[in-house]
């Protein structure tokens, strides 16, 4: 048995979950470590993760990124967790609890915070292979390892956790489908018409939507999963199913203690979130209070916070319910819920505004006459929930035009009411940690924080859901604002600016009707808006925008300082200062001439070849006096530069699709090339990849790149903002079935806008992450032309077509240029420091170790 | 033209190029003394800075490849491998103070460029 400080009593919490841990860090703010002995059981093998977030370790997120609990914590503050290790019992006569481990621990106070567990209905065959729940890391892990080997994947019920499951398995690449038991999807938030709408928006998706089915039983083959049978006779086949209709409190262990739960499940609690047993508390999803069950977390922070200030010092707070309300993305489509959403309220009036063009539907309930907010739904466009919640728990007095609400602004700025900085101090911001405006704005002045990661870390506001950050930040923006302060995005210490607001100067100063010349220099630009010399950070980001609005030659003289080094060498240099050089192959496609010449000029200059993983040919180890010479022969050959040294388009890759292929639906490598060819040369914030599948099976793996398209019958689903990399991420549909002229322009108008807003090194995706609105706001933009720049973005890229030249093409052929590819400006040998060792046939540099060993000459 | 910088102790003078050879705010490298040396020339006119070739991060000689700036009004450059920036003037690295690549005597005559030793 553990070590026991005498004079502290023991206070043992049961769960380490959200609310068990957020109980723990109460305690500890309040100092309570001083009469305490604090001892928690975690029954999974990790410590509390962000449980609301879980769906983004399918996302790349990582356990690390998901813990709660900030390194060491448990340890400097004495608390004694038990990892891994169950409660199993409680005796409450000798008042112990004992453990899966076999340790009995004596307790003075005791708080539940177990959770719940996911119902799964008495279905028969329920436990057959690649059946799965959605609630911890571990079943996450279950369900990413079992999917591997599926096709199809079903989710049973379509409540909020049922479509967040259901994108996860989108995203894992199966076949989706959701059944739901009731007549429309999320029957506990939005009412039949919203959730119409939700499931057009979801199945345009792609996840396809079952409602008003019952399963009546899982049929099994060989153990595993085959297929589903339904109440009315039909059938649906599948690999993998994923329960998630409902969850229930756990509540296991208090009943067998003869606590007192509620009929339907959940020990029942009192204000103070005390159980029947004076000396025993209940927080979080197992709990009930006034016959409900809080399946939220901000209500867990809530009673949380109040288990603590009674056991500090009681009768000092009480809980007195929470309120419900939700806003979520689920599968790219916005859903809010908020007050009294089903109008139930005596008197109530509801105003509804349906839009099936843009795909959103908003209901506000009022009461009789219509001067305070009650609730409301929002689906396809939640953008104003943070607002509207404001609005209804401050009681304020409606606007005359409850329609203005709704609708985006006919002129001027949004109402005013509808503004951050009219809300009173006592609102709340963030219902997840219980910020209000007040707590957040006292934070920004005494703490002096000018950006949204130090709001976050001070206050804790926006760490939960993340449904209040777009709120958080107008109120930090507003109150720098009033301080005098700006928002610093600021590139560097030499421009006072963001890139989106450099490259808007540049882009500008084109058609500028004032006398000042257009800005097509970084000098020029540094002059009028910059201050001192520049610097590695700006000088790049602003050559990069100079040729997204000019498309100049790179190494211009005016422009040839300003080049990283691969950009200034039009190579890719490596760890010993040699350079690869990558021709392009558009669409991988290459004959065997090509091929030829590429080997003849290898052996040539004796450089390590290698296929890339961007379906191209990288030789490696040019010296900086060959490259020119090196890219005469390519040139001659018909090779132009394939710009794997710039933040540029790099490659569409391509299956081979109709061409060749039995299952092809479509001229996938035409298509690549003709891609290709159209984008080459693009300088953009960061660099650019793209994909061309010929049918679903997907050989070209569009769906990681940052636009990636795949072939239907019908003609091209256009996908968005993948990544591989560092943070895989799947690319988005932006639009399906489209002919291959819309298909252009919808994608030179993505990469147009992507080109002006985006900040510097940052890819599509992450770009795309940071987006407000989502892939919903990016449609409206580029399919729908909500922002009216369509044509402007339209004309921009063709001005880049029309202007594109091969940058190695006019350098060799340029005396000026050439001047800079040598080693030494006053010598005509190369860099004596280049050593080679050859491996497996070909040669690479020697490593340090190995170059010790070499003789090194310093004479040539 | 002007020109200038740490010429004072130097004795020994080798003529390495023209001014007009090294392209404003960018870098060449000489070979001088079986030494690689990097030089920049700062801004439009003649300003020039001499630093060693060799990356102590990289162990690449590639430092007259940097892209040259300044911090806070200190003429640096960047090194192309891996980004760490260092004083022209004095060599001293900003990423990390323990560690400076040597510097060079550097001067212009008549339009020439020319890199000293230290005596
Ligand atoms: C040569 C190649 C590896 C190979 O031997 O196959 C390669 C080599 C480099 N990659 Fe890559 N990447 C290569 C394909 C890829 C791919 C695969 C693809 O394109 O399908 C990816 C994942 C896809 C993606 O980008 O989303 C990839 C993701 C990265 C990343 C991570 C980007 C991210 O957003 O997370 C970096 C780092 C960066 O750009 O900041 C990177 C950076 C680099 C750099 C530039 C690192 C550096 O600064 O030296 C390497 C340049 C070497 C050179 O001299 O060419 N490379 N790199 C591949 C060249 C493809 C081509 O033909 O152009
Ligand atoms: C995929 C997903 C998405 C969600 N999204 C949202 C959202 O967007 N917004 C929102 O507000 N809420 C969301 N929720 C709900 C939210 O996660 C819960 O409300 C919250 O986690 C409840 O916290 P808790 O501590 O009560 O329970 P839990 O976080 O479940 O923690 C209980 C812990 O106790 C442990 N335990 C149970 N019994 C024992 C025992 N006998 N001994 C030792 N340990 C035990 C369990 O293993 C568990 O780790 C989501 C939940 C899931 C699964
Ligand atoms: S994975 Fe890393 S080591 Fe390999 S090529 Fe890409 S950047 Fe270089
Ligand atoms: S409301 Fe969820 S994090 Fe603030």
């Amino acid at each position: 048995m553990a070590k026991q400080h005498l004079a502290k009593k023991n206070l043992i919490v049961i769960g380490n979950g959200m609310v068990g841990h957020k109980f723990l860090e109460r305690m500890i703010a309040k100092g309570a470590a001083q009469n305490w002995n604090l001892i928690a059981f975690c029954e999974e093998p990790r410590v509390a993760y962000d449980r609301v977030n879980l769906s983004g370790f399918f996302d790349g997120k990582t356990e690390a990124d998901l813990t709660l609990v900030e390194p060491g914590f448990y340890q400097n503050h004495q608390i004694q967790m038990h990892i891994g290790e169950r409660a199993t019992k409680i005796d409450r006569d000798r008042k112990c609890v004992s453990s899966a481990h076999g340790s009995t621990i004596p307790y003075d106070k005791l708080v539940f915070a177990t959770g719940s567990y996911p119902f799964v209905p008495p279905i028969q065959g329920k436990d057959a292979d690649g059946t799965f729940v959605y609630r911890t890391i571990a079943d996450l892990e279950a369900i990413a390892a079992y999917a591997k080997h599926c096709r199809v994947g079903v989710v049973i019920g379509g409540g909020l956790l049922g479509l967040e499951c259901a994108n996860a398995l989108k995203n894992l690449g199966l076949e989706t489908h959701v059944v739901e038991f009731m007549s429309r999807l999320m029957p506990v938030q939005v009412d039949e018409a919203g959730g119409q709408l939700l499931k057009r928006e979801i199945e345009a998706i792609g996840v396809r939507v079952h409602t008003q089915k019952s399963t009546t039983e899982i049929v099994n083959e060989n153990g595993r999963v085959y297929k589903m049978v339904f109440a009315d006779g039909t059938e649906l086949h599948t690999d993998l199913i994923v329960f998630s209709a409902g969850i229930r409190p756990r509540d296991d262990l208090a009943r067998e203690c003869d606590l007192q739960v509620g009929e339907r499940g959940g020990i029942v609690i009192n204000q103070a979130c005390q159980t029947s047993d004076p000396n025993i508390f209940a927080i979080g999803e197992c709990a009930l209070y006034d016959n409900q069950i809080y399946g939220l977390v901000s209500p867990g922070y809530l009673m949380a916070g109040v288990a603590a200030d009674n056991l500090c010092s009681p009768g000092s707070s009480s809980f007195a319910g929470a309120d419900m309300s939700t806003k979520l993305k689920l599968l790219g489509v916005d859903v809010a819920s908020f007050g009294d959403a089903f109008a139930k309220t005596t008197g109530s009036r509801e105003l509804v505004i349906s839009d099936a063009i843009q795909g959103t539907y908003k209901k506000l309930v009022v009461d009789a006459t219509a001067t305070t907010l009650l609730g409301g739904i929002l689906v396809g466009d939640a953008s104003i929930y943070g607002s509207l919640m404001q609005l209804m728990q401050t009681k304020t007095t409606l606007p005359p035009h409850l329609e203005d609400l709704l609708l985006p602004p006919r002129s001027g700025g949004e109402t005013a009411l509808m503004r951050v900085e009219n809300f009173p101090d006592t609102a709340q911001i963030c219902s997840c940690n219980n910020v209000s405006k007040g707590d957040l704005c006292a934070a920004i002045r005494d703490q002096q924080l000018t950006d949204i990661a130090s709001v976050k870390q001070c206050t804790t506001a926006g760490t939960g859901c993340g449904g209040c950050v777009p709120l958080v930040t107008d109120l930090l923006k507003a109150e720098l604002k009033q301080a005098g302060i700006e928002v610093n995005n600021h590139l560097c210490e030499h421009f006072a600016y963001s890139r989106q607001e450099l490259y808007h100067l540049v882009r500008s100063s084109v058609s500028s009707t004032d006398a000042a010349p257009p800005i097509q220099t970084f000098d020029y630009l540094l002059h009028r808006h910059g201050r001192g010399a520049g610097c590695e950070i700006c000088k790049p980001a602003i050559a990069s925008i100079l040729a997204s609005v000019w498309n100049d030659l790179i190494l211009n003289p005016s422009h040839a300082g300003l080049q990283d080094t691969n950009d200034a060498f039009l190579a890719n240099i490596q760890r010993d200062g040699t350079y690869s050089i990558v021709p392009r192959v558009p669409g991988g496609e290459i004959t065997p001439d090509q091929l030829i010449v590429l080997g003849e000029v290898a052996k040539e200059f004796n450089l390590y070849s290698k296929i890339t993983g961007g379906q191209r040919i990288d030789l490696f180890g040019a010296r900086v006096d060959q490259l020119p010479q090196i890219w005469r022969r390519l040139i001659e050959a018909g090779f132009e530069s394939g710009h794997a040294y710039g933040k540029a388009l790099r490659t569409v890759k391509s299956c081979v699709g109709s061409t060749w292929c039995r299952f092809g639906v479509q001229d996938s490598t035409s298509l690549a090339i003709a891609l290709e060819l159209r984008y080459r040369g693009l300088r953009a914030p960061h660099k650019l990849k793209s994909a061309v599948s010929g049918c679903t099976r997907e050989c070209a793996e569009a769906q990681s790149k940052d636009f990636g398209i795949i072939a239907t019958e019908k003609g091209w689903n256009l996908y968005v903002c993948g990544n591989g990399g560092m943070k895989p991420q799947h690319a988005q549909l932006l639009a399906a079935d489209l002919d291959t002229e819309t298909l252009i322009r919808y994608i030179d108008r993505f990469l147009m806008f992507y080109i002006r807003t985006a900040n510097r090194l940052e890819r599509t995706a992450t770009w795309f992450n940071k987006l407000e609105g989502g892939m919903d706001y990016l449609q409206r933009v580029v399919i729908h032309d909500a922002l009216g720049i369509c044509a402007d973005l339209e004309a921009e890229m063709a001005h880049q077509v029309a202007t594109y030249e091969c940058e190695w093409k006019d350098a060799i052929d340029d005396p000026a240029k050439l001047k800079r590819f040598r080693h030494f400006v006053n010598a005509d040998h190369p860099d004596p420091n280049v050593i080679r060792v050859e491996e497996r046939g070909q040669l690479r540099p020697a490593y340090e170790h190995e170059r010790q060993l070499l003789t090194i000459g310093t004479q040539p | 033209m002007q020109a200038i910088t740490h010429q004072s102790t130097a004795t020994d003078w080798i003529t390495v190029c023209a001014v007009n050879d090294i392209l404003p705010n960018t870098g060449v490298c000489a070979w001088v003394n079986h030494q690689q040396v990097a030089i920049f020339r700062v801004g439009h006119e003649a300003t020039l800075y001499a630093i060693a070739n060799y990356d102590p991060f990289s162990n690449a000689y590639v430092l007259s490849r940097g892209i040259v700036g300044d911090r806070g009004g200190i003429p640096k450059v960047a090194s192309p491998i891996y980004k760490q920036t260092f004083n022209l003037a004095t060599g001293e690295c900003f990423d990390n103070p323990e560690i400076s690549v040597p510097t060079f005597p550097v001067r212009v005559v008549d339009g020439q460029v020319q890199v000293g030793r230290f005596e």
